[in-house]
This record gives C-alpha cells, structure tokens and sequence, in this order.
C-alpha cells in the first residue's frame, strides 16, 4: 500500500492532534 | 525508499503523513526551515518538531531513523518506557545501523529517566565500549562507565 501523503500541513496537524499521533514532514524536490 | 513496503507500511501505521514540495510550498519550507532536499522532520501532535535528518538514506537506514524520530518524540514527552523500548529496538533490529549507538545511548537514558537508578547508565557505558567503542556516543557514555 502506498504512503498516504498529505499536502496541507496544518490539516495534518489537526489531524495528528486528534488522534494523538506524530507528524512526519518529507520536504521534497522530486516529481510528485 | 517510499516504494518499498516495509516503509510505506511503518509510515502509514505509525504518522500522519505530509509532503511538502519545493516547488508547490516553498513557504512550508521557510515555515520549518528545511533548506536541503529531502530533509525529514518528525514532529509531535503539537506541531513541535523533535527530530530531523537530511539527504537521502537507504532503506535500512531510513527505517531505524523513523523509529528513532518516534523515541525521540516520546522522551520530549517523558514517556521513558516507550522511548527506551523504541531506541532499544533501534539497536536491536538495526545494529549496523548509523543511528544504532546514538539509539542505544537514549535507550539507557530513557531507563535512567524511568528508575532513577543509575546502573542503567553504566550498563549502557558498558554495552556502548563493548559494541560501539569507536563512536561519539561511547565517548558520550564512557563518563558512567566509572
């Protein structure tokens, strides 16, 4: 199964708050 | 890396998953001042981030790297029993791994923290000199060894 990837940073904020689970930012320069 | 299952799968159990391109959010760049590409930030459910590394790593490199961000996240939260058993198994699943004795060293602080008793550093100095003695972190560690 693929990486479910977000975009927006604050939504997974929001997200990672609610579920109580850690973030994980990949900053990328390759083709998405 | 992300192809590969055992990291798609790590990620998707254990994060909330965010990528931020250059080229679509520069300003997610200045926001955490990532100024190389990749560079991976681990961050709390606060938004505080609690580890990061840049540049591209293999897969058996990567992986451990995650599990560490994961323990480094619990200790800023002083969960030491979860911290030590993620840098442990760092060290244990990983022990060629660059992170491995960086890993090791928090685990036996993770359990200093947890007991207060001190052995746990110098069973830690010990395991550093007998597995890791050419290390920073042998170095770090070798001050409880006495």
């Amino acid at each position: 199964m693929p990486v479910s990837w977000n975009k927006d940073v604050d939504a997974a904020l929001s997200q990672a708050k609610e579920r109580g689970k850690v973030v994980l930012l990949d900053f990328s320069a390759a083709p998405m | 890396m992300y192809p590969d299952e055992r990291v798609s799968s790590f990620i998707n159990d254990n994060f909330i998953p965010v990528k931020i391109h250059i080229k679509e959010n520069p300003t997610g760049f200045q926001r955490f001042g990532a100024q190389w590409t990749p560079t991976i930030i681990v961050a709390d459910s606060g938004g505080t981030e609690r580890y990061r590394f840049e540049g591209y790593l293999p897969v058996e490199e990567f992986l451990p790297q995650l599990e560490f961000g994961l323990g480094k996240v619990a200790f800023a939260g002083s969960a030491w029993g979860e911290a030590e058993r993620r840098f442990r198994k760092v060290a244990e699943s990983y022990p060629e791994a660059d992170i491995a004795p960086e890993a090791l060293y928090w685990a036996g602080v993770s359990k200093y923290k947890a007991t207060n008793d001190a052995s746990a550093l110098k069973q830690t100095a010990d395991a550093m000199q007998s597995r890791y003695a050419d290390t920073a972190w042998a170095k770090k560690a070798s001050v409880w060894a006495a």
